[in-house]
């Protein structure tokens, strides 16, 4: 490969488009959920490994700072999932145009707003 | 130039296969969660538990858990490969982006050991 072409990826200079915006959002969204399955992982291990277990999760359910911290997890959730039915959506080849991107992008954003405010009302 | 030995199927199409395949068995999963957890609100742990004591709940289980570190390791290799490159940071790049595949895979290895024992060590 010739690697003196010229390229910019210099992400700084870039104007971002919404499909941009949800494109990144997918994949910080994805690095941080991978983090937060250690708090899934948490609550699912306390919460089957005996009756104190499962008292110390709602425990934690109770508590603001964790309220927080799990709901932040699920909002990190829901938009990854929305984001990635919108990519299964367009390998069937819909929403593949300029304008349907876009569409999509715009869409995603909506559903998974509602998502993030319904799992907050969930959690608190 | 990022030469793909270090991708999980070895081809950007397998990749491309497992990452769609994992992400409709973890979909199922959040569903059936979120829909038993709602549909259960005074769920205590004898039930929760019953839940996980049963074949196919463990299964079920395992397959999102394999899946999880799956598409963990094909999505964050995307990343890792994309903005960890010696344009972005010179020679010293390869060794950086090594380095965080090594952590990375410890953290999928733990993920996985740590689930099938909570999931099958019941």
């Amino acid at each position: 490969m010739n690697n003196n072409r010229p390229v910019n990826l210099d992400l700084t200079t870039i104007k971002f488009p919404i499909t941009a915006i949800v494109s990144i959002l997918h994949r910080v969204s994805g690095v941080f959920i991978f983090a937060g399955m250690a708090v899934l992982l948490w609550m699912l291990d306390s919460s089957l490994s005996s009756e104190e277990g499962f008292a110390a999760v709602q425990d934690a359910l109770a508590s603001p700072v964790c309220k927080f911290i799990i709901w932040a997890v699920l909002a990190g959730l829901a938009y990854h999932l929305v984001a990635g039915v919108r990519h299964l959506i367009m390998d069937c080849g819909i929403g593949e145009s300029y304008e349907g991107g876009r569409l999509g992008a715009k869409l995603v954003l909506v559903f998974s707003v509602i998502l993030i405010v319904l799992a907050g009302v969930w959690v608190w | 130039m990022v030469t793909a030995i270090t991708n999980l199927g070895r081809s950007g199409l397998y990749d491309w296969l497992i990452q769609r395949l994992s992400a409709v068995a973890m979909t199922a999963y959040i569903i059936f969660l979120v829909a038993y957890i709602a549909i259960n609100p005074d769920l205590d742990f004898g039930q929760w538990r019953a839940l996980f004591d049963q074949l196919w709940m463990r299964v079920f289980s395992l397959i999102t858990l394999l899946s999880i570190v799956t598409h963990a390791w094909i999505g964050l290799w995307s990343v890792l490969t994309d903005y960890i490159t010696n344009q972005a940071m010179g020679g010293k790049a390869t060794v950086v982006r090594v380095f965080a595949q090594v952590i990375l895979g410890v953290v999928a290895i733990t993920y996985t050991v740590w689930g099938i024992q909570i999931i099958w060590g019941l």
